[in-house]
Parts: C-alpha cells; sequence; structure tokens
C-alpha cells in the first residue's frame, strides 16, 4: 500500500525512468547513507562548521526530493536555508526532527521497494 | 567523441545518490558516463583524458562547481568545454551566477530525465559544430593562426614583429608537370607538402602560404619564437635531407628525382591579416619577406639549395657551416646584399 511520507507521483516516475530494480538499488544506498548525513550535521553543529551544515542539509534535501519524502526535503530545505548560526540553540532539536522524517521515509521506501 | 561514436559525459557529484542515478539517466541515453567527486578531481580528470561535456554539481567539498567553472575559464584546453549545472540550490542568482561563469545550462535536482536528454543533446550538437568549425579553420588556417583568432578576434591590420621568412620552391616543376599524369603530380605535391610540414613546424615555424609548387614559412609570428634564424635554417636543412630521401624512393619507383631552392632572410616585418573584412589571409609583408624570396630565386644562379642572409647567419649556431657568396644585387633593392650558402650533406647542387 502506498506510504503516506512520499509522493507516490514522484516515486513512480522514478521507477518509471531508472527502473525498479535500480530505484530499489538506490533506496539502499540512500539509507545507507542518511545516518553519515545526519551525523555530519551534528558534527558540523559541534564544530560551527556552517559550510558543512549547509551542505550535508542540502544533500538530504535533494536526496529526499529525488524519492518524493517531501516532508524529508521540506525539513531538510529549512535546515540549509535557515543557516547555522540563525538556528542557534534550536539546531538540534531541528536535526532530531529531520531524523525522525528520516525514519518514518526510510520505513516507507523500503515497504514501496518490496511492494 | 569516442572510438564508437559515443559522447563521453563527466559526471562531478559528491552526493552517492544524486551521482548513481545521474550516472543511470546519462547512461540510458547511450553515453559514456566518468563519474568524480569534486571540482579538484574533475580538473585531474580533465587533464588526463577526454571528455565532451560535463555535469556540474555546486555544493561539493574541496573545490565547489563555481571554483570549478573560474578553473575551467582560465585554461584555454577546457574553456570550450559544454557545462551543464546540476543543483538543488534555490533561487534565480545562483543559476545567473553559472551562466555568467560560463555554464551553458541549468537543471534543478532533481533531475527530470526528459530534460536532461534534451539538454544534453542540443549542448553537444552545439559542441559538435564548434568542433567542426574549428577543424575547418584549422585546415584552411595554420593552429597557430586559428588560436590567434580565437583569443584575440579578427581584425584587419598588422603590427611590427621580428622574425624570419623561408621561401621554398621545386626545381623544374613545370617540367616535371608536364612529364607525369596530373594524378602523380598531386600525389607528388601532397607528399612533398607533408615532409616540408613536419620539417618546418618541428622548429617552431608556420606554413603561411602554399602556391604550387612553392611556400612561403614564417619563424616568429604570429608566436614570438626566440633563436628564430637558426630555426628556420634548421628546418632548412630537415627539409633538404627530407627531399633527398624522398627523390631516391621517387627514383625507385621509376619516378623523376626532385630538388628544391630555400631562401631564408631574417628582420623586422609587419604580421596581421590582409585582404576584405569578408576574405582575409594572415601574412607577413615588408623587406626582409621580398628578400628572402629574391633569395630563393637566386638558388639557381648561385647553384646552391640554401641561401640565406646576413642577418640569419650572424645568428646561426657555431656548427653550422656557411659559405661566403659575396654581395649580390638584387632587383628592387638600392644596395648589394651579402648571400651565404648553407653547406649540408644534401646542400651543393651539381
Amino acid at each position: 500500500m502506498a506510504a503516506n511520507t512520499i509522493d507516490m507521483k514522484v516515486f513512480t516516475e522514478l521507477q518509471a525512468a531508472a527502473g525498479a530494480d535500480f530505484v530499489k538499488e538506490l533506496v539502499e544506498t540512500f539509507l545507507e547513507e542518511v545516518p553519515v548525513m545526519l551525523e555530519t550535521l551534528r558534527t558540523a553543529l559541534a564544530a560551527g562548521d556552517a559550510n558543512g551544515f549547509r551542505r550535508s542539509a542540502h544533500s538530504l534535501k535533494t536526496n529526499g526530493l529525488t524519492f518524493g519524502a517531501v516532508a524529508l526535503g521540506a525539513q531538510a530545505r529549512e535546515l540549509e536555508l535557515t543557516g547555522l548560526e540563525q538556528l542557534g540553540a534550536g539546531a538540534a532539536a531541528a536535526i532530531d526532527r529531520l531524523q525522525q522524517s528520516c525514519e518514518q521515509a526510510a520505513v516507507d521506501l523500503r515497504e514501496l521497494c518490496h511492494e | 567523441m569516442n572510438e564508437r561514436g559515443a559522447a563521453r559525459v563527466l559526471l562531478i557529484e559528491d552526493n552517492r545518490v544524486n551521482r548513481l542515478l545521474l550516472a543511470r539517466h546519462v547512461g540510458q541515453l547511450g553515453y559514456v558516463v566518468d563519474a568524480v567527486e569534486n571540482g579538484l578531481q574533475a580538473l585531474e580528470h580533465l587533464r588526463r583524458g577526454s571528455c565532451d561535456l560535463l555535469l556540474l554539481d555546486i555544493e561539493m567539498p574541496e573545490m565547489d562547481g563555481y571554483q570549478l567553472l573560474e578553473q575551467l575559464r582560465l585554461d584555454p584546453n577546457l574553456r570550450d568545454l559544454p557545462v551543464i549545472v546540476t543543483s538543488g540550490l534555490d533561487g534565480v542568482a545562483n543559476v545567473v551566477r553559472c551562466i555568467e561563469l560560463g555554464a551553458e545550462d541549468y537543471l534543478s535536482k532533481p533531475v527530470n530525465p526528459v530534460l536532461l536528454k534534451a539538454r544534453l543533446t542540443a549542448s553537444l550538437e552545439k559542441k559538435r559544430l564548434r568542433d567542426e568549425l574549428r577543424e575547418m579553420v584549422r585546415r584552411f588556417a595554420t593552429s597557430e593562426v586559428a588560436q590567434d583568432l580565437e583569443t584575440s578576434g579578427f581584425a584587419l591590420g598588422g603590427h611590427h614583429v621580428g622574425g624570419t621568412v623561408l621561401f621554398c620552391d621545386i626545381r623544374g616543376f613545370t617540367s616535371l608537370v608536364e612529364s607525369q599524369p596530373p594524378e602523380e603530380t598531386i600525389e607528388l605535391l601532397n607528399t612533398y607538402y607533408t615532409l616540408m610540414f613536419d620539417a618546418i613546424s618541428g622548429h617552431g615555424g608556420v606554413v603561411n602560404q602554399m602556391i604550387g609548387d612553392g611556400l612561403m614559412a614564417i619563424f616568429g609570428a604570429p608566436n614570438p619564437l626566440p633563436g628564430h634564424q637558426n630555426c628556420a635554417v634548421q628546418a632548412a636543412i630537415d627539409m633538404v635531407d627530407m627531399v633527398a630521401q624522398f627523390s631516391l624512393e621517387q627514383q625507385a619507383a621509376g619516378r623523376p628525382a626532385i630538388r628544391i631552392g630555400i631562401g631564408i632572410a631574417s628582420g623586422e616585418m609587419v604580421a596581421g591579416y590582409t585582404g576584405t573584412q569578408a576574405r582575409a589571409t594572415y601574412t607577413c609583408i615588408g623587406d626582409t619577406v621580398n628578400l628572402a624570396a629574391r633569395m630563393e630565386a637566386h638558388t639557381k644562379q648561385a647553384r646552391r639549395t640554401i641561401l640565406i642572409d646576413a642577418a640569419t647567419r650572424a645568428e646561426l649556431d657555431q656548427d653550422c657551416a656557411t659559405e661566403s657568396l659575396g654581395p649580390v644585387q638584387f632587383k628592387g633593392k638600392s644596395a648589394p646584399v651579402e648571400v651565404f650558402a648553407v653547406v649540408c650533406e644534401a646542400g651543393q647542387l651539381d
């Protein structure tokens, strides 16, 4: 059944263009990369590395939008555009929320790949 | 294009998912894909191998897309490579910045495969036409002149340069033409020119004009050439050696041998484009050019293969032997001119 965090139009178009088997592999790669990107966000936050923070949020945004993970994409975009300095004390909580969205999207993407 | 005719696309993208997906899309279109992870790796790759088009991300570590675009612009060998930027950056300002830095097109991520196909096809077609045009220019002008046109643009007019001019032609060419079928003459001329071009360009000279069996070469223009006098004489010696070798092959095949005469003069001349706005040629004019032509004509009377003027001789390497033939009064010259013959093994006419 269609997952509620994924825009099905985007996902099925991706499958049609690149092939369902390829998309399955791509999802696996994405799910391997998500913890790395979240970790990079946290490291950048701890180090005050605004560029690293923006780049990592940017990567999560484009990857999320590629699979139709709209909420994930929107949250990552928010982090990218707001920037580390402006987020201030709220940055850690924002990363936690993004992580939750990533986890929900991961469940839905796995389900879609095995339908 | 590679041997099989498929264009080669270099994908520059630090994100694994984006890299895999774009490589998939581009590969599905029948192009050969190479992938690197940042601008620095891209520069290294481009200086090592060939590529027809770049698909470039902007946000990357080490060297980002903007920095790479700047580097490409500074490199004459890379600045014409078409670049399509693929980025998820928001805002028109980013697109404008990429275009201003020389990117040909901009695609937003996630990249739409249909748009990607259209942009790739259009950019590669434009590149093919540009390459064809450049190839055509190089067929009718020297690569140095083509490069000069590309960097400085075209303008009628000239400037003073110091250089050496070499004239060469085939002795007894008219009777040679009459003694064999035209096809054989064309074949002979093609071989002759191939050998002469090799010798001249091998010493930094540029063949500027070809008229029948005669040619004019310049050493020191459009690009300055240190020791242009010596370069021209060394080229002349190679030309004589090559023609001697070619003549042996001709004779072995039952065809007539050929001999050449070469005249060389050095000094100041005016180099530039002459003609009209619609049709022009790069050439050098002035007393030095006239003198080199007179020297070449004089090889027949002097019965020497290579004749040079005093200005050329003054700058020759010590191990290059010359023989003074004394002053000669040339047509159009107010005073007699000192003429020297270059002594080389195949250089004496019977």
